[in-house]
């Protein structure tokens, strides 16, 4: 049958109707990426292949560089004039895709479009509700007002994708999605969307921050890792994001193809159930019985749960050496980190010391529980920490199941020890700790994800300060001080830092980016 | 027939509410979409706010009742992930995977019937022993695998056939279809033959048994011994009696193919209703999930009513309808 088949393809090769598939046309390029993009309104959705997507037809007011420095974007200049007002400039050279210029009349409606976005499932109101009051100077000078002092105002601003009032104003999402309102600022100019298959951009020569080497871009989602690398192999797609650890090295080895890696803005690490004063779900002694009181509220358990494990071998086995050992919640190069925390050393006689002096001289059990669809070989991952614990004398089983279940469930606090992700979209420090560590208190925004409980109200103090601290240098040294005093408390376990990978075919230079974002403003043909 | 078919439909209401109603309690088990959906550094205005947007806040079965009311309308609710109708997601993509199931089975049928008749036939013959050690090969092997094998030789080695995709379409009565375009055709023989793989087997190893089966019977002796030609002893006297089950089976298959081509589709990346299901589930996205099963639930029984009619063609001893137990 296959012969048949071949030579029918042989057959249509001879009349010429099958090229190779590959013969992509020189300004022309394909880019295969793993998830779908669920809607091209730039304020239905935040989520992360959404966001990336947006950046090349829209732009905000202040863009994220590679490492997430934050850079002068349609706003020219910003400046906080006192603590509750700032001031921002825009560019006067720029213009949307259908030619009408940007002004700060479009501002002012992308701030009031934002929270009102029909049935959105994640909105960016988060983003904007800082703002209370925005002023128009003149046509390029806005001031927006703040209730409380807002540090991280440029840094929630360069989330939001500001939208032209012209096209916007009466556009429902259904309108972005079909490229009726999808007129932006930014380097490509929407050409198809078509919902978790593909998305096709054209170039805008008139873009005002110079032309980009491409006339045409095809994102196509492919979500299945092996296919994805087959069309890589195949010339179908000249890149793809997330390459498969299996398929690292081999590509890596291949001349005919780059594989570029940086290390990630998301941090792998666990969350210890503090909430309750007996022991949380599945933290029992050794023959099964529940534990009187709660092991995760001492530090000494905590820390030795954390030495225990050889993040350096997770690192070289289980990732393939596309991770980090992390430290705190961001690697070191970031905005808030400290550079005095160092990856805790493996150290199996220390941690079974420290469960000894916390009166675990025996140890105990626990379940560890993850996902197994949402982080780089997460599943491989909990498998590996429950045999160090097993050197340490605790009993450890591992339960992983997939993330549709395991959030809800996390969330809930039904489990004790949880193996959590965390992307810190902000690329400074201070928003995890206080979404991460902060004591829960979602009505005040604080400790949202705070799934371990973990309190202290004198690491609360120091961040609270510094959330107020207008003044750069000072707020970055109360966050590290915050930063280390959580670490050094061992309030969560950082495991390791994810490296995301690329992959092209040779001829493409990609600059990598900490924020997993796939953008083809980033490739370049080699010359 | 038509009191048939009035009575046929009435019980297809009754599957079709029990199976809305099965879906929503499942999803509803499995966790809630917020904790997916919504940022993770939301404050609980947020969350309130999301909630309550996609109809979350409600009782689990007042949910239900309004799913009801827009379902009896036609409306079978908006995709909490994409915003759109979840019918009009899924009616996008049906064309895609209906196509690919039709090509396949086509393919199966094809190829299948054949073989099956002459392993049957000569069954202890090179060929007729080649046919079947093959049929076990094409049972055996894991469609994700042979797939991964297909992209490798044909995409990758030779560079034939384009790796993932649909091809260029063609309009025909408002439906896109990619086979009537060589580059569709291009497209479609990747996903197509790996779908259809498992299919043929099955259909090898049904055709052969029954002929097996068939040719010892007297019928068939005696239309030997009228001297008819080999031709019109296998085509009619054979074949015809060995249809009923195999049309069964390809009832049934189709129908398996449009619902779960889901490995095939993700591994080629064809833009059809399976790949659209799994990540749905994996998002609980519920009203898609509703929206699909409904829209598979409705091709089954039309599947069905279809067998039903051929056999009724194919054997004058069923009765459509009729006293009949069946």
């Amino acid at each position: 049958m296959l012969r048949i088949l071949r030579l029918a393809i042989a057959a249509l090769t001879l009349l010429g109707l099958a090229g190779p598939a590959s013969a992509a046309k020189e300004r022309e390029v394909s880019i295969g990426l793993q998830a779908a993009i669920t809607s091209m309104d730039p304020h239905y959705h935040n989520l992360s292949p959404n966001n990336s997507m947006m950046l090349h037809v829209f732009e905000p007011l202040i863009k994220r560089d590679a490492n997430q420095k934050l850079v002068p974007g349609l706003a020219a200049s910003w400046k906080a004039v006192d603590d509750l007002t700032w001031e921002f400039k825009l560019r006067k050279n720029v213009r949307f895709h259908d030619g009408s210029p940007l002004t700060a009349d479009d501002v002012v409606f992308t701030l009031k479009r934002v929270p009102n976005v029909p049935n959105s499932p994640s909105s960016f109101a988060t983003f904007t509700k800082p703002i209370v009051d925005v002023k128009v100077v003149d046509p390029h000078t806005l001031i927006f007002k703040t209730a409380t002092p807002h540090v991280l105002l440029p840094s929630d601003l360069a989330s939001v994708m500001i939208v032209s009032k012209l096209h916007g104003e009466k556009a429902a999402t259904e309108d972005y999605n079909s490229g009726k309102a999808a007129i932006g600022t930014g380097p490509y100019k929407l050409a198809e969307y078509v919902p978790n298959q593909r998305v096709v951009l054209k170039a805008n020569y008139g873009y005002w921050g110079g032309e980009e080497p491409w006339d045409k871009i095809t994102f196509k989602i492919l979500t299945n890792p092996a296919a994805r690398v087959a069309a890589l192999l195949s010339g179908d797609v000249q890149m793809i994001e997330t390459v498969p650890t299996a398929d690292i090295a081999r590509l890596g080895k291949d001349p005919k193809y780059n594989v570029v890696d940086k290390v990630s803005n998301r941090v792998i690490y666990v969350h210890l159930n503090q909430s309750t004063d007996k022991a949380p779900p599945f933290v029992t002694d050794k023959s099964g019985k529940p534990l009187e009181k709660n092991p995760f509220r001492d530090a000494r358990v905590r820390k030795a749960l954390s030495v225990g494990v050889n993040r350096d071998v997770i690192v070289d086995r289980v990732m393939e050496k596309k991770a980090v050992a992390a430290a705190q919640l961001l690697p070191d190069f970031f905005y808030g980190t400290s550079k005095k925390l160092k990856p805790a050393k493996y150290d199996l006689e220390g941690a079974k010391k420290l469960l000894a002096e916390a009166g675990y001289p025996n140890g105990f059990a626990l379940t560890i529980h993850g996902p197994n669809n949402r982080y780089i070989n997460d599943d491989k991952v909990a498998q590996a920490v429950a045999q160090f614990y097993s050197r340490i004398g605790i009993d450890a089983k591992v339960e992983t199941m997939p993330s549709s279940v395991y959030f809800t469930r996390a969330s809930k606090l039904e489990f004790g020890y949880m193996i959590l992700g965390w992307g810190t979209e902000s690329g400074e420090q201070g928003s995890s700790l206080r979404s991460l560590l902060a004591t829960f208190n979602r009505e005040r925004g604080m400790g949202v994800t705070n799934r371990g409980r973990y309190s202290n109200p004198a690491f609360d103090k120091v961040l609270e300060t510094a959330l107020v601290t207008m003044d750069d240098k000072k707020r970055e040294a109360l966050i590290q001080q915050a930063a280390e005093m959580a670490m050094n408390d061992t309030a969560l376990i950082p495991l390791h830092y994810e490296v995301s990978t690329w992959a092209t075919t040779k001829g493409f230079d990609y600059t990598a980016r900490t924020d997993q974002y796939t953008l083809a403003m980033g490739l370049k043909p080699r010359k | 027939m038509l009191a048939y078919a009035i009575r046929r439909f009435g019980q297809s209401f009754f599957v079709l509410v029990l199976m809305s109603f099965l879906v929503f309690v499942g999803v509803y088990a499995i966790g809630n979409p917020v904790e997916l959906l919504v940022n993770p550094q939301a404050d609980d205005a947020e969350r309130i706010r999301a909630t309550a947007a996609l109809g979350l806040d409600k009782a689990f079965l007042e949910q239900y009742w309004v799913f009801l009311k827009g379902a009896a309308s036609g409306d079978l609710g908006r995709s909490f992930v994409y915003n759109v109708p979840a019918l009009s997601l899924i009616l996008d993509k049906l064309p895609a995977t209906i196509e690919l199931a039709f090509v396949a089975m086509v393919i199966a049928i094809a190829l299948g019937i054949p073989l099956g008749l002459v392993a049957g036939l000569k069954p202890d013959s090179i060929l007729g022993r080649g046919i079947m050690a093959g049929s076990i090969l094409g049972f055996s092997l894991p469609t994700f695998w042979v797939g991964l094998v297909l992209i490798m030789v044909f995409s990758v080695q030779l560079g034939w056939l384009p790796s993932n995709g649909r091809g260029e379409t063609v309009t025909v009565a408002g439906v896109p279809l990619s086979f009537l375009t060589a580059d569709g055709l291009l497209h479609l023989a990747m996903p197509a033959v790996n779908l259809a793989l498992f299919k043929l087997s099955l259909l090898i190893r049904l055709t052969r048994a029954g002929t097996r089966e068939a040719v010892l019977q007297d019928y068939v002796k005696f239309a030997r011994a009228k001297g008819l030609t080999q031709g019109r002893v296998i085509g009619v006297h054979v074949l015809k009696n060995i249809l009923i089950p195999i049309v069964t089976v390809i009832g049934l298959e189709l129908g398996s193919v449009i619902a779960f081509a889901i490995v095939t589709e993700s591994i080629f990346a064809w833009p059809g209703t399976g790949k659209l299901l799994i990540d749905s589930i994996n998002q609980l996205d519920r009203p898609v999930i509703v929206a699909y099963l409904l829209v598979i639930v409705t091709l089954f029984i039309f599947i069905n009513f279809v067998v039903d009619v051929l056999y009724s063609m194919l054997d004058p001893r069923v009765r459509l309808g009729g006293a009949a137990s069946h």
